[in-house]
């Protein structure tokens, strides 16, 4: 039997597998948007896959009734987790009138919706870090002891507003988590050719903070230091810089062809440590799921994203007179 | 400077005499006074008081955690107001020199000025930006642009621009007041030039109106900021070979005032457009558009532009050659008076 490390850092077999199934929903949908979008369905597909540990496992170790969160594109898992729905995901895919992000004005991917504080995000990449300095902010000076949580990958941490808005929180001490998930490439560039440093995270001594290399493909670790994180920032001791180590298993987007630059022995030796696969293994091993439940989660999840593709296929576009409305407020 | 400032009553009686960057302060105070959810970002704004002394003793009467000290990081300062304002406060950041705004230029474009839009007005960005800009006051190169047009190109944000102390303070309250990104600019070769009656508490001047400051009958004068000293001393000149102008001050430079536009083309017939930008691209274009667009079929002479020149703004020994001068824009209005 493998060692239960979920236990040992307070996490029940039940909230384990409900990051499993939230993993696997994210995994489930990004397939089906790519089928879709093969299909000439659905315009553009930019993948979470491979990433879904290090997102999972830092939303549930945030508090999620009162936490923001600043996700950069691939981050469905994310998002899934503070309360977007299979169908909002797809109303996305799909740009129609009632995508809850934009109402289908933006690329899928951007994610934004207020009533789950998921701060909408911009397509020039890392531009909303400074966005979670200045909510921790906001909430430093109301006194609420809230945490903002922004992502972005190893490439855009070479990003000026990476680097301005992670001084501003270091200088300001204020309670923002910024985490990179670093999935080795940024498009086709390796990381190798993206950082003059060694690791992502040590940039954070240059900010007053803590930083750490963790592996992103698995939840439990990630879930533990972004919770030291969350705790540490909810103290008032300030920001934490983690870097979750994972791999981009589909090509960038569905308009790339990572054949140019990648080799498909790396891409295949990357799927054998697929962390929705070592997951799954690890809950089996653990008694925390047998085979019965994962064979109701796979039917429940297949449900959700049949139901969820059917809805926003059949769901109507915004009408062009849309497109003139919310440039400025609206007169009264 | 800094003792006249400290020296004015602030609340005991109902007008101050103020120059411009004082109006600015002041209007700065009041908010900071009046609402709980203002907060002033920039760099060397607390301690110092800014490098124009527009928050000067602020920081002193409402603490540094209102009156922030930034780190040297213009992309951190708008980046950080946008978190702000998404929260729920009114962030007004200071750029040093509208100059300067170009590191933080990505986070106007597509943020400040984009987020409502893109979230269907779930969240909104009510924030607003202070740039003293434009040349004349003996500073080098990027410190004296006056790149307005960068900004008036983008929907989703208006931009003002004062010319008196009145204005400066009432615009000032007015975009603060305002649901939707302000920038308001801030003319530094006026910051000291004059003073005028400025009413002390809380008042404002609409966003969207000009303001006619001459009355009128042979051509129409359009200026703002920093231009309006220039333009009233041309029409002055130009009185006195009896040509009669009709001057506005544009104030507000998006949304622009077509009414006011139109009512006085169509009332002189002639207009010369005045701005220290540069022509290629200027506001000036929009402003002749709307002219043609209103006021075709009224016009008795081609519309005249007196602009800065199709170059970065030259190093001071140069800038007097850089900016419009009432000399030109007196050539300009006997140009379309003569046509």
């Amino acid at each position: 039997m493998t060692e239960n490390r979920h236990k040992s850092i307070g996490l029940s077999d039940e909230t384990a597998v409900e990051m499993y199934k939230t993993m696997l929903l994210a995994r489930r949908l990004d397939e089906r948007m790519w089928l879709l979008n093969r299909s000439g369905q659905i315009p553009f597909v930019i993948s979470c896959q491979g990433q879904e540990a290090a997102q999972v496992g830092a939303a549930f170790a945030l508090d999620r009734s009162k936490d923001y969160v600043l996700p950069y594109y691939r981050d469905m898992g994310v998002v899934l987790s503070f309360g977007m729905t299979a169908a909002d995901i797809m109303l996305s895919g799909f740009a129609k009138a009632e995508d809850p992000n934009s109402g289908g004005r933006q690329m899928p991917g951007h994610f934004g919706q207020k009533k789950n504080r998921i701060v909408t995000g911009s397509s020039p990449v890392t531009t909303q870090v400074p966005h979670a300095v200045g909510i921790a902010l906001a909430g430093k000076m109301e006194k609420k002891d809230l945490v903002t949580f922004v992502t972005f990958g190893e490439g855009s941490s070479n990003q000026g507003d990476f680097h301005e808005g992670a001084n501003f929180a270091g200088v300001h001490k204020l309670p923002v988590i910024f985490m990179c998930e670093n999935n080795k490439y940024a498009i086709s560039v390796p990381v190798e050719k993206q950082l003059a440093c060694e690791k992502v995270s040590d940039r954070a001594q240059g900010y007053g903070m803590p930083g750490f290399t963790i592996n992103g493909n698995d939840p439990i670790e990630v879930y533990k230091y972004v919770k030291e994180a969350a705790e540490r920032a909810r103290r008032g001791e300030g920001p934490t810089l983690i870097e979750t180590i994972t791999y981009r298993l589909t090509a960038h987007s569905s308009d790339d062809d990572d054949r140019a630059y990648r080799s498909r022995e790396e891409v295949e030796q990357a799927k054998s440590n697929d962390p929705i696969l070592t997951f799954k293994a690890y809950l089996k091993d653990t008694g925390a799921m047998d085979e019965k439940m994962e064979k109701a989660i796979d039917a429940e999840i297949t449900r959700q994203v049949d139901e969820a593709t059917e809805y926003a296929e059949s769901a109507p576009y915004a009408k062009p007179e849309d497109a003139l409305t919310h440039v400025y407020a609206e007169e009264q | 400077m800094a003792m006249e400032m400290r020296d004015l009553p602030k609340k005991e009686t109902k007008d101050q005499m103020l120059t411009i960057v004082q109006a600015v302060n002041d209007g700065m105070r009041t908010l900071l006074e009046t609402d709980d959810r203002i907060m002033l970002l920039g760099e060397d704004i607390g301690k110092n008081g800014g490098v124009f002394r527009a928050t000067e003793g602020l920081q002193e009467v409402f603490g540094a955690d209102r009156v922030v000290d930034t780190p040297l990081s213009e992309a951190g300062i708008i980046g950080a107001s946008v978190g702000l304002a998404v929260n729920g406060f009114k962030p007004i950041a200071e750029i040093q020199f509208l100059g300067f705004i170009y590191p933080a230029y990505e986070q106007v474009m597509t943020h400040v000025s984009r987020l409502r839009m893109r979230t269907m007005g779930r969240y909104t960005v009510p924030m607003v930006i202070r740039a003293p800009y434009g040349a004349g006051v003996r500073a080098p190169e990027i410190h004296s642009d006056s790149v307005e047009a960068l900004f008036t190109h983008m929907p989703g944000i208006k931009v003002v621009c004062p010319s008196t102390p009145y204005d400066a303070k009432g615009l000032l309250i007015a975009a603060a007041e305002d649901p939707d990104p302000v920038l308001m600019l801030e003319p530094m070769r006026s910051y000291r030039a004059k003073r005028e009656e400025v009413p002390s508490g809380r008042y404002t001047v609409e966003i969207g109106k000009g303001k006619r400051v001459k009355e009128g009958t042979d051509i129409t004068l359009i200026a703002w900021g920093a231009m309006m000293p220039v333009v009233e001393k041309a029409a002055e000149q130009a009185e006195k070979s009896g040509i009669s102008c009709d001057v506005i001050d544009l104030r507000t430079l998006y949304p622009l005032d077509r009414d006011l536009i139109a009512e006085s083309v169509q009332k002189t017939g002639r207009a010369v457009i005045v701005h220290e930008a540069h022509f290629t691209g200027g506001l000036g274009n929009d402003i002749v558009s709307m002219i043609n667009d209103t006021s075709f079929l009224y016009l008795r002479a081609p519309i005249e532009r007196v602009t800065g020149f199709d170059v970065p703004v030259p190093f001071f020994a140069l800038e007097e050659h850089f900016l419009p001068t009432p000399a030109r824009v007196v050539q300009a209005i006997e140009k379309a008076v003569h046509f």
